[in-house]
């Protein structure tokens, strides 16, 4: 019997082989934290201890509720400040550099082969550069920063193969939306989710970042794609150089699904699990008050740049307010390089300082009673974006542009 | 015993702990008053220490916020019983110290009104439909919760170093 990616990830961690169903102690190369941070490090004295075992696998970036909405989070932000300053925490990224999940990416820290962990569902977003990645809670992130590891289940893999090619209006968040709704918000629990297939090998990094994250969404412990061409033309380097990380031929997949993304159309995910999703006709004609671009999901330049396709020389409706959020400061960088501002400006459409913005309703644009949010986030949870008695639609950037000009949702066809 | 309460599939993290508190509501009395606040207001208020929350599929699915265990510890709650749980949400359970039991018969068996206490070291859930049985934890996971969670764990451990 082969091994799954997971398992040679696992095994070659522990020093031993391990198989799917095992349980191992693991030291991860790099542990994610962002302003949980503040909660976690106040773990460190009720453990009896004072120092981070390995500070430089630490890394810490502000971005949930950034810059601070009050004195709260300001106070928090700043005990994080101090307690990197102490601790010598050389991976700290402050107010406006990124997403947490797209500095893991675009620093380097996510690599073939890498273990990854992070205080956050959404960092298996980093399985799209051939990384073993998986969200953990607070507590642990404080045991792993003194202990240097913890236990982890060897998960079991799911093989999704895709084929085809996108129709020009239809995108990587419309396949996870479709595949979420086709094996359901559990449909992976505890599991790995490996993207195969000619289909996948022909995506681009931002395409499977959305992928990744998403697979949080399908209940997955990680999302992966075996690191290929694509990978290594990423981090510059020979093709072929991490093909031993592959899941061998005749590894035990527990499921194999096939997607054919030729076959697709755009999809909205409706309130209030992400696992309710409808094609975007069924929508027609559903008012919005916000649209929002961007979070870990889709706030990249690919975003970006289908959102000033659609919208430049166009007007938002009157009655919408269109916020974006780009991934990082790097992104929105290339955004201005790229033109890609002043169009979506003139368009209407409000730009606001990469970080988390409003997905998890702390600020930057929450929702009022029975307000609806089109929205390229993650989640559409009951009251997540603020008000318990609003909505939020989760769609790709192409529907959440097209519906913003509509003020309702539609079809992103027409433009493309 | 403690009392039953049922809830359906798929429980969402924001609904057991709303995502705008998370940064700022960290005392133990406060983020109990604000457990389950959007799925059922009444909860917080009618809850006593004891009682037992019982539910479907994918409990704790959404954040990996750990104020979705403890919003429910601190409010009494003796332990969750559920058909399945998300991973992250059973790993901060075992790691609060808060019992938590994927058994679907009991999750389908169980309804508001009937009363059940966990039984951790005898593996079996007593209930007033019957007493059913479950599946010991791994090792690693039982000295986690036979220590009362992971910060008494770790800090017996470093306190023996």
């Amino acid at each position: 019997m082969g091994k799954t990616f997971s398992e040679k990830v696992f095994s070659a961690k522990a020093g031993r082989e391990v198989k799917a169903g095992e349980i191992a102690t693991l030291e991860p190369d790099f542990i994610l934290s962002h302003d949980n941070s503040a909660a976690i490090l106040k773990k460190l004295p009720a453990i009896g201890v004072t120092n981070l075992k390995y500070p430089e696998r630490a890394v810490i970036v502000l971005d949930h509720v950034t810059p601070a909405a009050d004195s709260k989070h300001a106070a928090n932000h700043q005990a994080i400040r101090e307690f990197v300053a102490a601790q010598g925490i050389r991976h700290f990224y402050d107010v406006g550099f990124g997403v947490c999940h797209q500095v893991m990416v675009e620093e380097g820290f996510a690599y073939p082969g890498r273990l990854i962990l992070g205080s956050d569902s959404h960092t298996t977003t980093a399985g799209a550069v051939g990384a073993f990645a998986a969200g953990i809670g607070r507590t642990e992130t404080a045991g792993v920063w003194v202990a240097g590891g913890l236990w982890l289940l060897c998960p079991q893999t799911i093989r999704l193969e895709l084929t085809g090619t996108f129709k020009p209006w239809v995108s990587a968040k419309d396949l996870a939306l479709t595949i979420i709704g086709r094996i359901g918000a559990d449909g992976a629990l505890y599991s790995a989710v490996e993207f195969t297939g000619m289909a996948a090998a022909a995506l681009s990094i931002s395409d499977r970042m959305v992928l990744c994250n998403l697979a949080a969404e399908m209940g997955a412990k990680n999302g992966y794609f075996p690191p290929d061409a694509v990978t290594a033309q990423f981090f510059g380097e020979p093709g072929g150089k991490h093909a031993h990380l592959h899941s061998d031929p005749n590894a035990k997949f527990v499921e194999k699904l096939s997607f054919d993304l030729g076959a697709l159309d755009a999809v909205v995910a409706v309130p209030h699990t992400v696992d309710n999703v409808k094609p975007v006709g069924e929508l027609a004609g559903k008012r919005i008050d916000q649209a929002l671009i961007g979070t870990c999901t889709n706030g990249r330049i690919e975003d970006l740049r289908t959102a000033a396709r659609v919208l430049g020389g166009k007007k938002v409706a009157r009655n919408v307010r269109l916020l974006l959020f780009p991934a990082s400061m790097r992104v929105y960088r290339q955004a201005l390089d790229e033109g890609l501002v002043a169009p979506l400006v003139d368009a209407g459409a409000v730009w606001m300082n990469p970080g988390c913005g409003p997905c998890l309703g702390a600020h930057e644009g929450a929702l009022a009673p029975g307000e609806v949010c089109l929205s390229t986030a993650n989640r559409n949870f009951k009251g997540r974006m603020g008000d318990p008695n609003s909505e939020i639609y989760l769609a790709s950037p192409a529907t959440v542009a097209a519906s913003a000009i509509a003020g309702e949702i539609v079809s992103p066809e027409e433009y493309f | 015993m403690g009392r039953v309460f049922k809830y359906g599939d798929d429980v969402n993290t924001d609904v057991l702990f709303p995502g705008k508190y998370t940064y700022t509501t960290m005392e133990p009395a406060e983020m109990a008053r604000h457990a389950l606040e959007d799925l059922d207001p009444e909860f917080s208020q009618q809850v006593q220490p004891g009682d037992i929350i019982v539910a479907g599929r994918n409990f704790g699915c959404g954040s990996s916020r750990e104020q979705a265990v403890l919003a429910l510890k601190y409010a009494g709650v003796a332990a969750v019983v559920a058909a399945s749980f998300a991973r992250i949400y059973l790993r901060n359970c075992i790691n609060s110290g808060l019992p938590a039991i994927a058994l679907p018969e009991a999750a389908k068996a169980l309804e508001n009104g009937d009363t059940a206490e966990v039984d951790l070291a005898a593996g079996i859930i007593r209930t007033s439909k019957g007493d059913f049985s479950f599946p010991p934890f791994p090792s690693e996971v039982q000295a986690i919760l036979a220590a009362g969670g992971l910060i008494e764990y770790l800090r017996a451990k470093y306190a023996e170093e």
